[in-house]
Parts: C-alpha cells; structure tokens; sequence
C-alpha cells in the first residue's frame, strides 16, 4: 500500500494541466454570458501550454508504469497539441458565421486532447481504454453538435454506435490478451506471450480491429466518409488529425512494445490492413464529388501508408511512421483551411465544382490549395514524397519489397484525383467568386504551405526528432 | 433435519441458480411488463446471491447497486412512461420456441465442448502479475488499491464521466427564451409601485 506522492505526477503534467485548464474554463463559460471567445483563447493557450510543458519534462513512468512518458510520447504529444489547436484556430469564423459558437465545443476538444494524451502515454491495457474512451466519447458529442442538421446528428450517432462496437471488440481483445497472458501491462504481456499461444492471438486481432477502426483503416473504416461528410467542417479538420495521430501512436506503441514476441503473427495482419487501405483509399476516392468524402477516402489511403512503416516493425519503420504523422498533419491542416474558405454570399459550398476557376477568382488560395495537394499526392520535392519516402524506405529496410511495390502504385493511382482537383482549379470556367478568407485561415494555410513547400531545405530537425522517439520505443 | 456442512453451498447454489433461472424465464414469459421487470430484479438478486456463493462480496453489492438500484428503477420507468403493446409484440413466441430451444441446446453443448476441450496455457498461472490475496476480503483488498495504485484509472474514469455530463448537456440543453418560467426572486422584489398602475377613468370615458 504506497500512497502516490504528488511530486511523482511531473510526467502527468501536461495532462493535468489540460484537465484542470478545461474544467476552469467551462466554470467560466458557465457562469459568464457571451463567454465563448475568452473560453476558445484560453483554451489556445492551454494547448500551447501543454506543447512547452511536454516537450520540457523528463522521462519517465509513473502510476505504476501505466503512464509511460519517452521521446516517443513527447514527439506525439507535441503533434496532437498542434492539431488540436489548430482545429480550435479553424473553428472560429465558421462556428461564428454558422450561429453554432458554443463555449463547450473548445473544452470538449480539449478533453478529447486529454484523452490522446493518455493513449499516447499508455503503458498498459486499461490506460489504453480509459484514453481511448475520453477520446472517442468527446469526438462523438463534437460530431452531432450542429443538432439541428440532420446530416450531424446522423455523423455523431453512426460515429457513437459503430465506436461502441470497436470499443467491444477492444475490450473483448484485451480480455483475451489478459487471460492468456495474466497481465494487463504491456512489458508484463511482452515476458509472457511467448506462451499465449492461439488465444492470444484471438486477442491481438481483436484489439487490432479496435484501433483499425479508431485510425478508420480498411476493414474498419466504413463510419470515415459518412462522419466527414456529415460532422461540421472544422470537427472534420478535427478528426482528420490528432485523432488519428493519437490512434496510430497507441497502435505502433501496443505492437512494438507489448507483442514482440509474435511479430510475424501480427505483421501480416497490418501488411493486410494497409495494402486494402491504400487501394481503397486510392481508388475510391475517384468518384468522389464533396470535397469532404474526397478527404475522408485520401485519410484512409494516407493511413493506410503509414501503417507501411509500422508493417516493418523496426526503428526505421516507426520513424517513417512519425515522420509521415507529422507531415500529415501540416497537410491536411491546411487543406481544411481552404475547405473552409469556400464560402459564397449563400453559405459554405463544399463540392469540388465550386472551386472551378479558383485560379483566377483567387490566385494566392489555388496556388496553396495546389501546392497541398501536390504534397498529398506525394510529389517532389514537397513534403508528402519525404513522408512516403521514409515509410517505403522502412518497409524495403525490413524486406517488405512487394508491400512497398503496392504502395508506390497506390500512391500514383491516388494522384489522379488530387491532380483532377487541380486541373478544376486551373483549366476549368471560373464559378462563383469565394467571399475573403478570414485572417487565421490564411495564416493556417501560409504556415501549412510554407512546411510542405520548403521543408526539403532543411529536413533534419524532424528526422532527427523522430529518430530519437522511434529508437526509445524498442 | 440437519444438513451437513459441506452440503450446504451447494443447497444454497441449487436454489440460487434454479431462481434465477425461473425468473429469467418469467422476465419473458410474463404478460405484464411490470411484472416482468420485477422478476428482473429477482433474477438480479438470485446472480448477486451465486456471487456470494463464490467469495466475491463486492461484486454481489455491486450487482444488487447499480442493476436493482438504479437499472431495473429505470426500466420500471421506461416501462411506464412508453406506451408500447409489449403483449402485441410478444405473439408468436410459442412459434419461435422450437428455434429458440434449438439454439439453446446447440450454444449449451458448443459451451460443453469448449469447457472440456480448452486449456489455459500451462506456463500463464506463473506470469500473472497481481495474483488474487488470500488473507483479506475482496472488497478490502480493491480498497486498498483503488485510490493508492489505480489512482489514475480512478481519475480517468472520473473524466470520461464529465465529458458523457458535458456532452449530454451539450446535445439536448435547449435554451428558449419565449418560455414563461416562475422567477421568485423578481416576484419577491415587486413592490406595490413597480406591480400597480393607478388611473383616474372620468365617468362616460374609457381608457
């Protein structure tokens, strides 16, 4: 019977930060009228808050090596911090223009971060649960908050009732994992697999199931276009990145650090699960006339790359893995800020039709807007090939010569559609002009495109970064 | 008669076991719902006893706390509030029974098999890393650790739990200004000038 001291909750900082940070702020959007902007600023400032935080406080693990804090955390930790802000940043003029401000939208957003925080640092079964479930709960309620549009609530609760199913699949995984192993931490599960046998085995695809559905890889990935379409635009920029940065964090973290003794059991598993997702995302992708489905069906494809780096399971992977996160994320963060650009006198429009012409009704947003897909479509030298690159080079590193093949093939058929999008932009009769884009989505979109844009000239710093968090993973 | 000793559990389990069966087979026999809720919460109380039986108290409180003391009231009330023909919607069971017995049967013998077949991996009981104390009670021994070790579980769950407050608040909350709500404060604050208007109305004159 040992009490937890409070000086040994330093690596929970962040976390607690977060959490004590969105509770103040709900009092105060409780109790003060027309709160909603103090309450999304200073929810800003937490997250930057919590970004300095866990990028200063040391290694560690603590509540009995359930919360693990490592390079690998921290890095991820970072990203998320960053995706959630930046969703919070996107929101503010189309929650205002569309009279859905709330001052619980911010504080939901920053709970779900909560939530990735713990997954991230997840050091065993029911850690990972509670994380995943503090996520997951936070992003169902975000996805029906326009209440009053069919197409939301029918987001939040097709988003509710299928992540109820993973969440059982999950836990019915873990059980598995748990009785065949007697432990629920990963280290404790990594000793005794050896002798898991078939049941163990039963576990590991459940709880693979579980994350495929929460990173929405192919088989589990039939919620992801219709919750896209459905949810309000900046909950899907929401969705779209640290979600999934989170997810996939907590899938390489449970498979490198708790099955090593079964790799090759659980590597064809995730070979599997990436080349559907790959060819799915690429092909299906090209019938697709919302621009939201579009991205709904270019993050499955995108996930489905990334896996490629986990499917080597070496430190090479993990960092093509981090890398291609983390690239991503400067992305789609600045693919949503001209998605949600594209409004007109009448409202927002969101098929690809209505950016016909972009580029001579707005030249600076189709140059960026072209530039980003360019980078999605991984070519060089922007950053989206560095993402692939790495990912490829991990995979052909650890043998996977005819995973990588697929993958290359998958990412030109994916071109074509982001090139289709580009082609409307330039070649096609002008529609209707955009309204102006409000000053923080130009700001979003300039710092996304710039990365994306320059990041060759100087691609160490994240190299390096994600090497260091890859290596302190094995 | 006096029963010995060793007889005893297993008396008791017969019991337990055969009621809660018997009950479980009223909660979908029964023609009135109420009725059958209330033999949900006996079939409630009979597990809770089976728990008893095997050494783990706390579970059996627990049982008897959130399912009768809070599942079954709610669906006493959901069973009042809805107005379903549940009688309507249980015709045709004699039909079904054949199926459902057969099902029965097939998921008893598949459970039979599975028992006498599967086998724990030998080497496991070894490697289990929080093996069940033998001194204290269960309820004593998840005392010991609930706030102590698993103080973080504890924490998380208490945040997932305001989230689910949040976000039920979130969704259905609807603030309507037009609805005429009694407000004592402003009532107890009138006073005879700010509530009465007194006016002079010359005879033959209206206001």
């Amino acid at each position: 019977m040992n009490a937890v001291a409070l000086s040994s909750m330093t690596q929970a900082l962040p976390e607690i930060v977060l959490a004590a940070g969105a509770m103040g702020l709900l009092m105060l959007g409780a109790y003060r009228e027309r709160s909603t902007q103090a309450v999304n600023l200073g929810a800003i400032m937490l997250l930057v808050a919590a970004a300095v935080i866990a990028a200063s406080i040391p290694n560690g693990r603590i509540f009995g090596g359930s919360f693990i804090v490592d390079d690998f955390a921290r890095y991820l930790k970072i990203l998320v911090y960053i995706g959630s802000g930046a969703a919070i940043i996107l929101s503010l003029t189309y929650l205002a223009a569309e009279k859905q401000e709330k001052f619980e939208y911010s504080i939901l957003i920053l709970l779900s971060t909560v939530g990735m925080g713990m997954l991230i640092s997840a050091g065993d079964l029911i850690a990972l649960y509670l994380g995943l479930e503090l996520m997951s709960l936070a992003l169902y309620v975000v996805a029906a908050s326009n209440r009053d549009s069919v197409q939301s609530t029918e987001a939040g609760l097709k988003y509710f009732v299928l992540g109820a199913l993973s969440s059982g699949m999950l836990l019915y995984g873990c059980s598995l994992i748990y009785g065949f192993t007697g432990n629920v931490s990963f280290v404790g599960i990594a000793k005794a697999s050896g002798q898991g046998g078939i049941g163990l085995i039963f576990g590991l695809v459940f709880l693979f199931a579980g994350f495929c559905f929460k990173v929405s890889a192919v088989p589990f990935h039939m919620w992801t276009p219709d919750v896209y379409e459905g949810a309000p635009t900046p909950v899907t920029a929401f969705f779209a990145a640290a979600p999934k940065i989170a997810a996939m964090a907590i899938f390489a973290r449970a498979t490198i650090s708790a099955f090593p003794a079964i790799t090759l059991q659980w590597q064809q598993i995730v070979v599997f699960v990436s080349i559907a997702s790959m060819a799915l995302g690429a092909f299906a992708a090209i019938g697709q006339h919302n621009i939201k489905r579009l991205m709904a069906y270019s993050s499955i494809g995108h996930m489905g790359f990334a896996l490629v780096g986990l499917a080597a399971g070496t430190a090479e992977g993990i960092q093509g893995v981090l890398v291609y996160m983390a690239i991503y994320l400067a992305m789609t963060v600045g693919t949503f800020a001209v998605i949600l650009s594209m409004r007109r006198s009448d409202g927002m429009v969101e098929e690809i039709r209505d950016l016909a012409g972009l580029a001579r009704t707005n030249p600076p947003l189709a140059f960026f807007l072209a530039l980003l897909l360019f980078s999605l479509a991984g070519i060089p030298p922007l950053a989206g090939f560095f993402a692939k690159y790495y990912v490829f080079l991990g995979a052909i590193k650890a043998g996977l010569y005819g995973l990588a093949v697929i993958g290359v093939l998958a990412s030109v058929v994916g071109a074509y559609y982001y090139l289709l999008i580009i082609k409307t932009m330039y070649f096609d009769e002008p529609a209707e002009a955009f309204s102006p884009v409000p000053f923080e989505l130009k700001a979003m979109l300039g710092i996304a495109g710039l990365f994306n844009l320059l990041y060759f000239v100087y691609p160490a710093p994240l190299i390096v970064a994600a090497g260091i968090a890859a290596k302190s993973l094995f | 008669m006096i029963l010995p000793a060793t007889l005893l559990p297993a008396v008791f389990f017969y019991l337990f076991a055969g009621m809660c069966v018997a009950c479980a087979f009223m909660v979908i026999a029964g023609r009135n719902t109420v009725h059958s809720v209330l033999y949900l919460i006996l079939a409630f109380v009979n597990a809770a006893g089976l728990f008893v039986l095997l050494g783990a108290e706390f579970l059996a409180m627990i049982l008897i706390v959130v399912y009768v003391g809070a599942v079954a009231v709610l669906f006493l009330f959901v069973v009042m509030m809805l107005d379903v023909d549940f009688a309507e919607l249980r015709q045709g069971v004699l039909q079904y029974l054949p199926v459902g017995v057969l099902v029965g049967v097939i998921f008893l013998a598949e459970l039979l098999m599975v028992v006498g077949a599967w086998v724990i991996a030998p080497g496991m009981p070894q490697s289990i890393s929080a093996p069940t104390p033998t001194t204290i009670s269960n309820t004593e021994a998840l005392g010991r650790v609930l706030y102590t070790q698993y103080v973080y579980y504890f924490q998380a769950a208490g945040l997932v739990l305001l989230v689910a407050m949040i976000g039920a608040i979130v969704l259905t909350l609807r603030h309507k200004p037009k609805v005429k709500r009694q407000n004592i404060a402003d009532q107890v604050a009138r006073t005879k000038e700010t509530a009465m208007d007194v006016r002079q109305v010359k005879s033959g004159q209206g206001l």
